[in-house]
């Protein structure tokens, strides 16, 4: 038998989880800033201290929180997004500017960032505008209504120019994915990744070789032999035609100029023998892709070069290992990962840490917080934090597919969107797997926005998932 | 997502568990972060003199914490301390450590460049004394004991420095003046970091995870100056015990050739341990040698300044090359005079530069300040002070040091406030004859030079030539125009080089040098508080001119007496290499033994 429980309590597992994260990491900010010359613990101007505050408030908003109707938020979703929008524009014209990134507001001894807040806001959008009645992944019209949804504050986020809290926005392809936006993006996205990445790291030359040939292997098995022969032949002929005026005239020009003529010239004789013989209509598709794949790995590289600030891709550099630069950009990684790499199985201790004090590792009780796990707490409890927050990812999924309602469902998966992102960057950015991009590690990392962003948009989640059997749409 | 997590398990069961390289437990090895200092960029003068290098120094340095009793007597011998000294330097870093300025965990500074045998004796005992090592670094090398002020010197960072460029770090050396100063980002290089294992007793273990973490430093980028070492020490010769400037700089690029304060002093006194001794010295002495005279003092131009008032005038149309203006030993209107010297009257353009004639500018200026095309006399003034500005007056240069004085010009509203708005071409004469409230640096005196030669620009002022893979800054090579028509020049001039050459009444003959079209303008600054100050700006030679310059010597007089024979021994020196005829080498020998500081003012 069935029992319609219409007010089903809230989810005790992620509450649960939720505690033991802030738990752990304010133990861990305490560590971070303990120093052991001048052992003291009530200091109302240390981090500690603040950030048992901003847990106090942080208590505060989830009463306000679940004593809400859930309709509220889906009736206000678009208000919420408004305002944080405006928000994010005054920032832009009136905040402060701190580490470079002009996104905070400040009032006195308080400091706030919409950026942290306006997660959450754009998450209720889109799970509004996903749910509207009507609304399909198939019509154009909606994709760019969802992508404009994301784009706005992530545009604003990036001229403050706090290009890693603009990065989580990308985050919400996943959901939309889940939520039926066809895989060819997805794919797309994630080769073009590739693609680029690669470019910053091997000739250009060498990767549209690279991926001429495969074209070419695939054209060949595909059946279009005799025009394809010709064609290579004629493309052929002309690079050697030009390599050889290169030579002579000692131009000073990039390799890949003179392949980019042959190819020209090859695809203008397939396309020709395409539509004249009306054979092979697969070709223009592969055609597509090939021209698609080349403008990328030129263009990719103008990014590189003339888009990206100099700290930007000194970063990116040190990360693919074209740069050594240990005390400059590689720095924190390096100290960060011989902070975590000296915690050994089960770490130095509590408060022993010598690695996370004295300023070794910058940034260490925001940023990067895991550090001081890794070293005090070792494997042991590294490790233990990456499976409380696959707990919690996992929880939060299993949560959102139980829902009855669309919004409740893409707010749901937003929430683990956003999570997961921060999670991966954050721990994979201290052990040197990911780029140095400065974002929070949720619920771990010091600081009052942050913490307050990810309690209301975790909490909101399981008012929505306490109503789930009242919310149909 | 599940994935990922595994990744990530992985990756840290590798840093943590598997990799036992990155766990050295607290109490049995420690790692130890030693900086690998870069040597300085070298220094070379235009014709590749080498002026700057480098010498290596041993520091010892300490990490607090580490520390265990040890010989204290050994110690002390070690290092010449006496226990007294060790036992204050004990308590200093207590002091420090309390106060937060160093840290126990990390390596701080314990005593500075050691000597080589003082090296070599506390190396061999390092291993008795826990928790300290020696670091090598460089100090520089000066191998000239000339140009002080020009390549400035280099010294610990301090504290204000240190919070705003995270670069550094406490005790890191910092170029603090000239073009140490100016080139920091250049010359220093770039420090590395090499992680070594050390064992309980202090010992190295060998690098640390072979050494995959650590980098080279890079060495500091070599420059060139414009600098000519040769005449700079010249220069300097001629300005001992005399108190004033030299500026020479070569019109065609602004490169400056020359640039003398005196008094100066070796600039191997303020290196390194040297430096906490000599430098309050210096700072002290009342003829304040630190100060650089030649582009941080302000001095009125005086009578130099007249070839600027004819520009403007010739430019303006109030003054045309004939107009001829009389003079009765000065200029006398309403109750005032400026005094003028006896010369044949009355005389046009050029011959009233020959003569620097007083009463000539005086109608001049006032023709300026009185023209009927301004509606009144704020106007006016502030048209010619727009063209003063243009001429790189009253504002900083933008010369490759970052202490350049911008000297003074007055506008119009300066004088409103002070006389209250009732003033005019008369209250402010003494401008026409580049008294009163102007004051230019020495730079700026040898930069209006520089314009003259030009006929008309100039290029901004600068020591740098060359830099190492780089570029010079872009600014330099910058034309400057000035707004005066190219015809306006051939009478002032003209008047210079009659100044020079133009026989009897003429103010500059002793500047004559055989075979060299040297033109000049003398000055003769009004000091209320002494003797005038001397000064004399040319350039040389006429058509085409290598160098122009500027010489200043306080208390010195008419500009004729001292900075004119200076400036000329200067441009000699520098055109022909020699000192040609006998009446030249007595002159040289007049100025190179002439002392405006001990007493005796007089000429012999």
């Amino acid at each position: 038998m069935v029992t319609r429980n219409y007010n089903k309590s809230i989810d005790w597992i992620t509450v649960g989880l939720y505690s033991l994260l802030v738990l752990f990491g304010w133990l861990n900010i305490y560590a971070a800033n303990f120093n052991p010359e001048n052992p003291v613990f009530f200091d109302t101007g240390k981090e500690y201290f603040k950030q048992l505050v901003w847990i106090g408030f942080s208590l505060v908003f989830v009463g306000m929180i679940l004593i809400t109707d859930s309709k509220f938020y889906v009736e206000f979703a678009y208000i919420f997004y408004g305002i944080t929008i405006l928000l994010l524009i005054v920032v832009l014209l009136f905040g402060k500017e701190i580490n470079g990134a002009k996104s905070w507001f400040e009032v006195g001894p308080i400091r706030f960032q919409p950026a942290e807040l306006s997660k959450m806001a754009t998450n209720l959008a889109v799970a509004r505008a996903l749910s509207r009645y009507g609304f399909s992944f198939k019509k154009l019209s909606d994709i760019l209504k969802a992508a404009a949804v994301i784009l706005f504050p992530m545009l604003l986020i990036l001229l403050q120019n706090d290009t890693g809290s603009a990065l989580v926005y990308t985050v919400f392809i996943i959901v939309f994915y889940r939520e039926g936006l066809t895989g060819y993006i997805l794919t797309f996205g994630i080769i073009a990744g590739i693609v680029a990445t690669l470019t910053l790291m091997i000739p250009n030359a060498t990767i549209i070789g690279l991926i001429v040939v495969s074209v070419l292997v695939i054209l060949y098995f595909k059946g279009a032999r005799a025009e394809l022969f010709k064609a290579i032949i004629a493309g052929a002929i002309l690079l050697g035609l030009s390599y050889t005026a290169y030579t002579y005239l000692k131009l000073t020009i990039e390799f890949e100029y003179l392949l980019m003529p042959a190819i020209l010239v090859t695809s203008v004789y397939l396309l020709y023998t395409t539509i004249a013989k009306r054979i092979n209509k697969f070709i223009p598709t592969y055609l597509l892709i090939l021209w698609s794949a080349i403008i990328l790995t030129v263009s990719a590289d103008y990014f590189f070069e003339d888009v990206l600030s100099h700290y930007q891709r000194t970063r990116i550099n040190v990360l693919l290992g074209i740069e050594q630069d240990p005390l400059g950009a590689g720095y924190n990684v390096n100290q960060s990962k011989i902070a975590i790499g000296s915690g050994g199985l089960t770490g130095k201790g509590y408060l022993q840490g010598t690695q996370t004090k004295f300023n070794f590792v910058p940034e260490q009780s925001t940023d990067f917080i895991y550090c001081t796990v890794g070293e005090e707490w070792g494997f042991a409890g590294s490790t233990a934090v990456v499976l409380l927050f696959l707990a919690l990812l996992l929880r939060l999924i299993y949560l959102a597919d139980k829902q009855h309602s669309t919004f409740s469902r893409v707010y749901g998966y937003g929430v683990a969107a956003i999570f997961f992102f921060h999670f991966a960057i954050n721990i994979g950015m201290t052990i040197g797997l990911a780029p140095v991009i400065g974002i929070p590690l949720p619920f771990f990392s010091y600081g009052g926005s942050s913490l307050w962003g990810f309690t209301l948009l975790l909490f909101v989640f399981l008012k929505l998932d306490i109503n789930r059997n009242e919310l149909i749409r | 997502m599940v994935g990922l997590g595994l990744i990530f398990i992985g990756k840290l069961f590798i840093l943590q568990v598997y990799d036992t390289s990155y766990s050295i437990s607290a109490e049995s090895n420690t790692r130890r972060q030693v900086t690998q200092y870069p040597s300085r960029g070298l220094v070379y003068d235009r014709n590749g003199k080498l002026l700057v290098s480098n010498q290596a120094v041993y520091d010892v340095m300490v990490v607090p914490r580490d520390i265990v009793p040890f010989d204290s007597i050994d110690f002390c011998e070690s290092l010449d301390l006496t226990i007294e000294q060790l036992r204050e330097r004990f308590v200093q870093m207590r002091a420090d450590i309390k106060s937060r300025k160093i840290s126990t965990y990390k390596p701080s500074v314990f005593m500075k460049q050691l000597s080589a045998e003082q090296y070599g004796s506390f190396q061999e005992k390092l291993y008795k004394f826990k928790g300290f090592f020696v670091q090598g670094r460089t100090l520089r090398k000066y191998e000239y004991p000339s140009s002080a002020h020009v390549l400035g010197y280099v010294g610990e960072i301090s504290e204000k420095d240190l919070k705003n460029q995270s670069y550094y770090s406490q005790g890191d050396y910092v170029g603090i003046s000239g073009i140490e100063q100016t080139y920091e980002e250049q010359l220093r290089g770039k420090k590395g970091v090499k992680y070594m294992l050390v064992d309980v007793h202090g010992r190295e273990k060998g690098a640390f995870r072979g050494g995959r973490h650590d980098t080279a430093a890079i060495a500091g980028k070599n420059i060139t100056l414009s600098l000519d070492i040769e005449l700079q020490q010249y220069g300097e010769q001629l300005m001992k015990n005399k108190v004033g400037s030299i500026v020479a700089i070569e019109p065609a690029t602004g490169e400056i050739l020359s640039l003398v304060s005196a008094p100066n002093y070796d600039p191997s006194l303020l290196i390194g341990r040297d430096r906490s001794q000599n430098y309050p010295v210096l700072a002290t002495d009342s003829l304040k040698p630190l100060f650089n005279r030649a582009i941080q003092s302000r001095v009125p131009p005086g009578s130099t300044f007249k070839t600027i008032n004819a520009l403007i005038g010739l430019q303006e149309g109030t003054l045309k090359p004939y107009t001829t203006h009389e003079c009765f030993m000065g200029y006398h209107a309403r109750g005032l005079s400026v005094g003028c010297h006896n010369h044949e009257s009355p005389l046009n353009l050029s011959q009233s530069i020959q003569h620097s004639c007083n009463a000539y500018y005086c109608f001049e200026y006032r023709d300026i300040l009185d023209n009927p095309k301004y509606d009144n006399i704020q106007d006016a003034f502030d048209a010619w002070k727009d063209y003063l500005v243009r001429f790189g007056f009253g504002y900083r240069l933008g010369a490759d040091f970052k202490n350049e004085n911008r000297g003074f010009v007055p506008n119009s509203a300066y004088f409103d406030r002070h006389y209250n708005k009732s003033w005019n071409s008369l209250t402010v004469i003494s401008l026409s004859i580049g008294q009163g409230e102007l004051l230019f640096t020495p730079l700026q005196m040898t930069n209006m030079a520089a314009m003259l030669a030009n006929r008309g620009h100039y290029l901004t002022p600068h020591i740098i030539k060359d830099i190492e893979d780089e570029p010079i800054d872009d600014r330099f090579s910058e034309i400057h125009e000035t707004g005066i028509d190219l015809q306006h020049f051939a009478p002032v001039i003209n008047g210079m080089e009659l100044a020079v050459w133009g026989g009897a009444g003429s103010t500059a003959r002793i500047a004559q040098i055989p075979g060299v079209s040297i033109c000049g303008k003398t000055g003769t600054a009004e000091n209320p508080h002494g003797d005038d100050h001397s000064i004399f700006m040319a350039f040389a030679p006429k058509d085409d001119p290598q160098i122009a310059i500027a010489v200043y010597v306080e208390n010195g007089g008419f500009g004729a007496t001292w900075a004119a024979p200076i400036a000329s021994l200067m441009v000699e020196k520098y055109l022909t290499d020699t000192i040609s005829t006998p009446y030249r080498k007595w002159t040289e020998k007049r100025m190179l033994e002439g002392d405006l500081i001990h007493g005796d003012k007089k000429l012999q």
